[in-house]
């Protein structure tokens, strides 16, 4: 493959259309006879159905229908769950994992608040929600659990009482003797960390458009989902229709992060409407339904403790790990198998228990997003080692040079599964030298030469590091097809989902280099079933490495195709035919060369005489990625706080990167600035909060703060490039990688400006409020 | 409801329509103007994708009934280009990267517009307070900041 696009920074091909506002987001779906879903969802925690009656409403001007579970109960079935436990992983661990039926419309108990209880379809959006209030629920309230470590405990209120327990996921696990080498330390630190509910919070909300066709029994529906593949299948079972009579399209979409990666009541429940009603049906969540309704994220405490020799080689690590999963276990292993694979991070730590519950409550059910469990242990891990710095008396960035996994013990095993059952190996990277790296773009050393005279003058400045290894691009594959038509032109699709990271151009780099035609002759679809038919879906940083093999792959087929072809057309040996800028033609000889065009034209039966081959210039690859690959990156907080009020403004942030092969720099940068954009937000600003209760607390964007351009200083990013020997192209994932360390790198930079005050921040988000109590605790 | 017939100028086209007092400008613009490029992020004033231009100043279609604009100048996202030619400062977020999923690009496009309409030479914070009405989940603002600096100098090199 000529690397002509590959790795070149080329201006996004999907760019024109979203600058002309004229991108097709779902809600710019439109179609005749349209009508239009709304929801009634429970104000309460918990609380069992009495009874509803919809009588007033049914009779409300322009209501089609209203559904309650009752109503659709031949079509009922219990929502997908995600996360089996793969063999590789059960033969290693002992899980314990509890499912619960979750129904798309709820049966006879709500169990988070937005759960739902009926849906109403009307000629217009705004009657159908008009007659959601007039829907008459006889609600029992039910004693609710809403904090996790408590609803673990014996005597909570049970969320699923068959359970006779709160704990849908437990286990404990262990690599070495970490008691044993705990013993031998001649420091042991124990500290209890908190990492709140945050959440992906794309800016467009989530939305279906369901039509169904009597005429030859499909459904067609548009959702914004980045995986397209899994609510197909969810419809296969609700529908009872074979998956080609499902057709799935992603249109545009306004962000994901994990959000859009779940499976969700509406993704049924409008189909069904659809369906049961004979008229095409579209619903729109606003913002309250999102952020009631739509899945949740983060959350989890961890108790760590950490030994250490009085030189600062960390020898052993325990840690006792809670998971607040909502009311619904949707997604099993998943984030608390993520959590424990990603502690050690880039640690040389060959001794780990854990002990692992992950615990349902009355609040909205989880999903991973963005990091899925990586930011949250890594905060409890970083913050534990600076913490263990801070008593040794040792600089932070001196006790990670000192414990860092130097490139030569690569590949690294732990001696434990990753979570898709595989072996957990780093494959490759240089983590100390991401460390010097980040340290010398942030001016570290300057820094702390400095920092004695800032605060001298009443400047509390701080700098904060944090380091992480991940395991990206999760198998088993992605689906592609790439195919050519009559002109030469290339169409590309995968059931990879864009939703922002510029699929239509790295793809199309792809695709044109293994092709050998000109990038604009490319044209790459994402996320509709009919054009691939099975597809996994973008989440777990994995489109780039899955989906950019397999299209690399098919275009390779393809191409085999076309030399074949070209040299009969040619009278060469196949050996001699070269393909270029898209031409083929005999090696030497570029008089020979004809138009891809002209060699699949030449391709097609006449009346005279058959083809040079047959046009068959299409193929389909689903690339298996062996396991996942180990991407990894350094990051440098520097922050300001100002003692009077906790306010920490954020003065410089850096990345060193590893991400392997990268195919487009700008787009790979772009991704770093948002990743760390979320977790700035998870670190400073935002919070899902619910009453003691279950009550939501933070209803609107007033509430729950995402960062704004005031809020972020610039991103400064240093990029390495160590390949990946996993997969043909060298990549390792990135989406997720920018908003796995910021919480624990800033958290590092609050302590280490307040460090002549003792503060230790426990718990995010480090607001003004509990940097305040943190100031005062420390004086206490 | 009682619905009333307004006219609004829209991208200096004017239009004639018939709505309910309950329909915010955001609706009318998108499903009785079927100019989709105005997102609606939030419905309540906070993200600002549904920024658009009146009278040259910026303000939230989510927060406007339509019926109170009658006769009113507006410009949305799809009044920017001249005809296949972009503007600048779509020239310039193309250029420098400044959007991903482009949910938020109308709105921060023409609050980008009304900045520097208003002040053409803007330094980094008076772009970055500018834009801090603006939500935008995918860049982290790094390059939109960028992009806004590089069409000031376009819009002033031009």
């Amino acid at each position: 493959m000529g690397a002509k696009y590959f790795g070149a920074a080329v201006r996004r091909r999907e760019d024109p259309r979203f600058l002309r506002g004229e991108g097709r987001f779902v809600d710019d779906v439109t179609l005749p006879g349209l009508l239009h879903a709304a929801f009634l969802r429970s104000p309460h925690a918990h609380a069992r159905v009495r009874s509803i009656d919809a009588t007033r409403a049914r009779g409300m001007p322009g209501v089609v229908a209203v559904f309650a579970h009752a109503d659709l109960g031949r079509w009922m079935k219990p929502l997908p769950v995600f996360g089996a436990t793969p063999p590789g992983l059960a033969a290693a661990v002992r899980f314990d994992v509890r499912h619960a039926a979750q129904w798309a419309l709820c049966k006879d108990v709500a169990r988070h608040v937005g759960e739902i209880a009926a849906m109403v379809v009307a000629d217009s959006r705004a009657r159908a929600e008009d007659a959601a209030e007039a829907i008459d629920v006889a609600w029992e309230p039910l004693p609710a659990v809403a904090d996790m470590v408590a609803a673990s405990e014996p005597g909570a209120a049970l969320v699923h009482p068959e359970w006779s327990t709160n704990v849908a996921v437990g286990f404990t696990h262990g690599i070495g003797d970490a008691e044993r080498a705990l013993a031998g330390a001649d420091v042991v630190l124990e500290e209890t960390f908190r990492i709140q509910r945050y959440v992906g919070m794309p800016l467009e909300t989530r939305g279906v458009v369901a039509l169904w066709d009597r005429r030859d029994g499909t459904l067609t529906t548009w959702n914004s989902t980045q995986v397209s593949h899994f609510v197909q299948q969810g419809l296969v079972g609700a529908l009872e229709l074979p998956p080609h009579k499902i057709r799935v399209i992603a249109p545009d979409l306004g962000g994901g992060f994990g959000t859009k990666a779940s499976g969700y009541p509406e993704d049924v429940l409008v189909p069904l409407a659809a369906r049961v009603l004979n008229r095409p049906v579209k619903w729109i969540e606003d913002r309250r339904e999102h952020m009631m309704a739509a899945a949740h994220a983060r959350h989890q405490t961890h108790t760590i403790r950490l030994g250490a020799r009085r030189d600062g080689t960390i020898l052993g690590l325990a840690d006792r790990i809670f998971l607040d999963l909502g009311a619904y276990n949707v997604w099993g292993i998943v984030l608390p198998y993520n959590t424990v694979a990603h502690l050690i991070g880039p640690y040389r730590i060959r001794d780990m228990k854990v002990d692992v519950k992950g615990v349902v409550t009355n609040k909205t059910p989880n999903a991973p997003y963005r990091g899925a469990g990586r930011p949250e242990t890594v905060f409890a891990m970083d913050r534990a080692v600076d913490c263990l710095a801070r008593r040794l008396g040792i600089d932070p960035a001196e006790i990670r040079r000192k414990n860092y996994i130097r490139p030569d013990e690569l590949p690294w095993d732990f001696g434990m599964p990753y979570r898709d059952g595989n072996p957990l190996v780093y494959d490759s990277g240089d983590f100390p030298a991401a460390l010097e790296a980040a340290l010398d773009a942030a001016g570290y050393d300057a820094f702390r030469r400095e920092q004695p005279t800032l605060r001298a003058r009443g400047v509390w400045r701080g700098i904060g590091i944090s380091g992480y290894v991940e395991g990206t691009a999760i198998g088993p594959f992605e689906g592609a097809h790439v195919k050519l038509d009559l002109t030469g032109r290339v169409q590309v699709a995968t059931g990879a989902v864009n939703s922002g990271q510029g699929h239509e151009t790295a793809f199309a780099q792809v695709a044109a280099d293994t092709l050998g035609v000109p990038l604009d002759w490319v044209t790459v679809t994402g996320g509709d079933t009919a054009a691939v038919p099975f597809g996994v879906g973008t989440f777990a940083s994995r489109s780039g490495v899955t989906a950019g093999n397999s299209i690399a792959d098919a275009a390779r087929e393809v191409r085999g195709k076309l030399v074949a072809a070209a040299a009969t057309l040619l009278e060469a040996a196949p050996d001699d035919v070269e393909i270029d800028d898209g031409k083929a033609f005999v090696r030497g000889a570029p008089g020979s060369a004809v138009d891809l065009g002209k060699v699949v034209q030449a391709s097609i039966p006449t009346f005279a005489k058959p083809g040079v081959a047959p046009p068959d210039f299409e193929a389909s690859a689903y690339h298996h990625v062996p396991t996942v690959t180990y991407a990894s990156a350094v990051h440098v907080a520097q922050v300001e706080v100002d003692r009077g009020t906790g306010y920490v403004r954020l003065l410089r942030y850096v990345v060193a990167h590893d991400c392997g092969k990268v195919i487009n720099p700008t787009i790979v940068e772009g991704q770093v600035h948002g990743g760390v954009a979320q977790g700035v937000g998870g670190a400073l600003f935002e919070e899902m909060a619910y009453d003691s209760e279950g009550q939501l607390l933070t209803g609107t964007l007033m509430d729950y703060l995402v960062p704004s351009a005031t809020d972020l200083p610039p991103i400064d990013t240093v990029h390495l490039e160590y390949p990946s020997p996993r997969n043909p192209l060298g990549m390792k994932g990135l989406g997720e990688g920018g908003a796995i360390s910021p919480p624990a790198a800033i958290a590092n930079a609050i302590d280490d400006a307040l460090s002549p005050l003792g503060v230790r921040i426990t718990e995010t988000p480090a607001s003004p409020a509990r940097v305040l109590a943190s100031i005062e605790t420390a004086r206490a | 409801m009682t619905s009333r017939t307004i006219r609004l100028d829209v991208n200096g086209v004017s239009r004639s329509v018939t709505v309910e007092p309950r329909r915010t400008l955001a609706d009318v613009l998108r499903e009785e103007l079927a100019l989709t490029g105005t997102h609606v992020g939030c419905e309540h004033g906070v993200c600002g994708a549904c920024t658009v231009l009146w009278n040259g100043e910026p303000v939230r279609a989510c927060l406007l009934f339509a019926i109170q604009l009658d006769g009113a100048s507006l410009t949305t996202v799809e009044g920017l280009a001249d005809g296949e030619r972009l503007h600048p400062i779509q020239e310039a977020f193309w250029a420098t990267h400044g959007l991903q999923c482009g949910f938020c690009t109308p709105g921060l496009l023409l609050t980008a517009k009304a900045l520097l309409d208003e002040n053409p030479n803007p330094d980094e914070t008076e772009i970055r307070e500018a834009i801090s009405g603006n939500l935008c989940r995918c860049t982290g603002y790094h390059f939109i900041v960028q992009a806004i600096r590089a069409a000031s100098r376009l819009r002033t090199s031009t």
